[in-house]
């Protein structure tokens, strides 16, 4: 299980209310997560990655164990501590603007 | 937003002359009474986002598409069938399209210029600022045109420019990609980007579509979209062009028409405002009088044709009304001849601008004007322009002002 933390113009939009949990396939990574994450809310397609070539839109940005996942090949696996839940995956509107 | 100062906006306003009590909407909406003097100031909605433009159905106005966009989340499309009360991403629900996976595809925010070699044109690259060639690349939906027949069918202008058109109520979009081969490879982005911001429809001709690029110019279409060419005859654009009557690449900002007329059409330039008695063949150059001939938008009276009205801006490099009068002008007479129109605005001191979207006429008699600035305030006249009134006046700039005229 893997628990997902969304900013909150995204919760307003999918009307989540806090975390999201997910269980995506197996071995879960950032395109996994994603993947599950807009099956079970279609609304989220392409407010984070790119309809077709699902590449992460330039403002976000994808947080966990104090760490900056964002860069990392999307197919690559998530922490340990994420797949297992201790940690969130924090997916976060980049920091711009004044 | 629809300026090419590209200040930082956000929120819309739609403004509803209804039955007193009409309320709970879910945009930044205005409604009042049939005698446009009882206002209820509703929102914000889609708060954060940047709301670049919403319509109501002309045939269904419980019908109405809003344009959400977003620098981090990109675009959202919108879609009320209660007038406003309750809004959804069209495509998202589970009777919506669906997938091979069996869930909805959710493609109301998927705008895929169509390079396909049964429709679509080669998708090939436009001017950028500094004269070098570019990718087209999807941006955001600056205006949104409800069909005048059909509630289903709506039309998209967007950056980088196109034209699309949703014949399932905005689940998904198709481009009409004949516009890219209207000399695309010599369009080039206006300050406020590449953007398609007009379209207008004709009930008289159901297949003519005229649209508006910044900075293209002005393209008609008589087969529905299918096919498009080149209407900026009579265009000048002395110190924005190396070749000033160029056939494409003027910096038109608004054009419009009165729907009884439509052969007449009337259009702000970034500078210059300009008529067309022979749809859009040819242009003339009717500023007469305007204290300045730059601006944004562009209205005609409901029910007077030849009463256009415009908002005369100091430059293009200063956006906001000359002497700091905000001072809206109108034309009884379809141009060369214009008077201003002061009673209620701001006659010191006011450094707004009103942006192209941002104005529209009602459907009463007498005729009702509305406007919003980048300053936050709407206006309404009740009397064609006459005299004004501010209905709300510390919003973030409006991008948007749209008028729906309720039984």
């Amino acid at each position: 299980m893997i628990r997902v933390v969304l900013p909150q113009h995204l919760r307003t939009l999918a009307r989540i209310d806090g975390e999201v949990t997910l269980d995506p396939v197996s071995p879960a990574t950032i395109d996994s997560v994603l993947d599950s994450l807009e099956v079970r809310y279609p609304t989220l397609r392409g407010t984070i990655r790119d309809h077709v070539t699902k590449r992460r839109r330039p403002f976000i940005r994808f947080f966990a164990c104090e760490q900056d996942l964002s860069h990392l090949s999307a197919d690559a696996p998530l922490p340990d501590t994420v797949v297992g839940g201790t940690e969130p995956l924090l997916i976060v509107g980049a920091m711009a603007g004044g | 937003m629809k300026s090419e100062a590209a200040p930082s906006n956000k929120g819309a306003f739609h403004e509803h002359n209804s039955s007193p009590g009409w309320n709970k909407e879910r945009g930044v909406h205005l409604t009042a009474d049939g005698k446009q003097k009882r206002w209820k100031i509703d929102g914000p909605h889609f708060g954060g986002w940047e709301v670049y433009h919403l319509k109501g159905s002309p045939v269904d106005p419980d019908r109405i598409y809003a344009s959400q966009t977003s620098s981090w989340f990109g675009q959202v499309i919108q879609r009320s069938d209660d007038g406003g009360n309750t809004w959804n991403p069209p495509g998202t629900k589970p009777e919506d399209l669906m997938g091979p996976d069996g869930m909805p595809k959710a493609e109301s925010n998927m705008f895929l210029y169509d390079s396909s070699t049964e429709t679509g044109q080669p998708l090939t690259t436009h001017q950028h600022y500094d004269g070098s060639q570019r990718p087209w690349e999807f941006k955001r939906v600056w205006h949104l045109e409800p069909s005048l027949t059909d509630p289903d069918t709506v039309y998209a202008g967007v950056e980088d420019a196109a034209i699309f058109k949703s014949t399932d109520g905005g689940k998904s979009w198709n481009e009409l990609a004949g516009l890219r081969n209207a000399k695309g490879h010599l369009w080039q982005p206006g300050a406020g980007g590449m953007c398609l911001h007009t379209i207008l429809l004709n009930t008289g001709q159901p297949d003519r579509m005229f649209v508006a690029i910044s900075a293209a110019g002005s393209f008609r279409s008589d087969d529905a979209g299918q096919t498009w060419w080149p209407t900026n005859k009579g265009l000048l654009s002395k110190y924005e062009l190396p070749d000033p009557d160029a056939e494409v690449g003027h910096c038109v900002h608004c054009i419009t028409m009165h729907p009884s007329r439509p052969e007449v059409l009337f259009m702000q330039k970034h500078w210059d405002v300009l008529r067309s008695d022979n749809g859009g063949e040819s242009w003339q150059e009717i500023s007469g009088n305007l204290p300045s001939d730059f601006g944004f938008p562009i209205a005609v009276h409901a029910h007077e044709p030849n009463t256009v009205y415009v908002v005369p801006i100091k430059s293009d490099s200063e956006h906001y009304p000359p002497d700091g009068k905000l001072r809206v002008y109108r034309s009884t007479v379809g141009g060369h001849e214009w008077e201003a129109l002061t009673r209620g605005l701001p006659q010191q001191d006011c450094y707004v601008n009103v942006l192209r979207d941002a104005m529209a006429v009602d459907q009463l008699d007498p005729c009702g004007v509305y406007f919003g600035t980048t300053g936050g305030q709407v206006y309404g006249s009740a009397n064609s322009g006459d005299s004004w009134t501010p209905i709300v006046r510390d919003l973030p700039a409006v991008l948007s002002v749209e008028v729906q005229t309720l039984p």
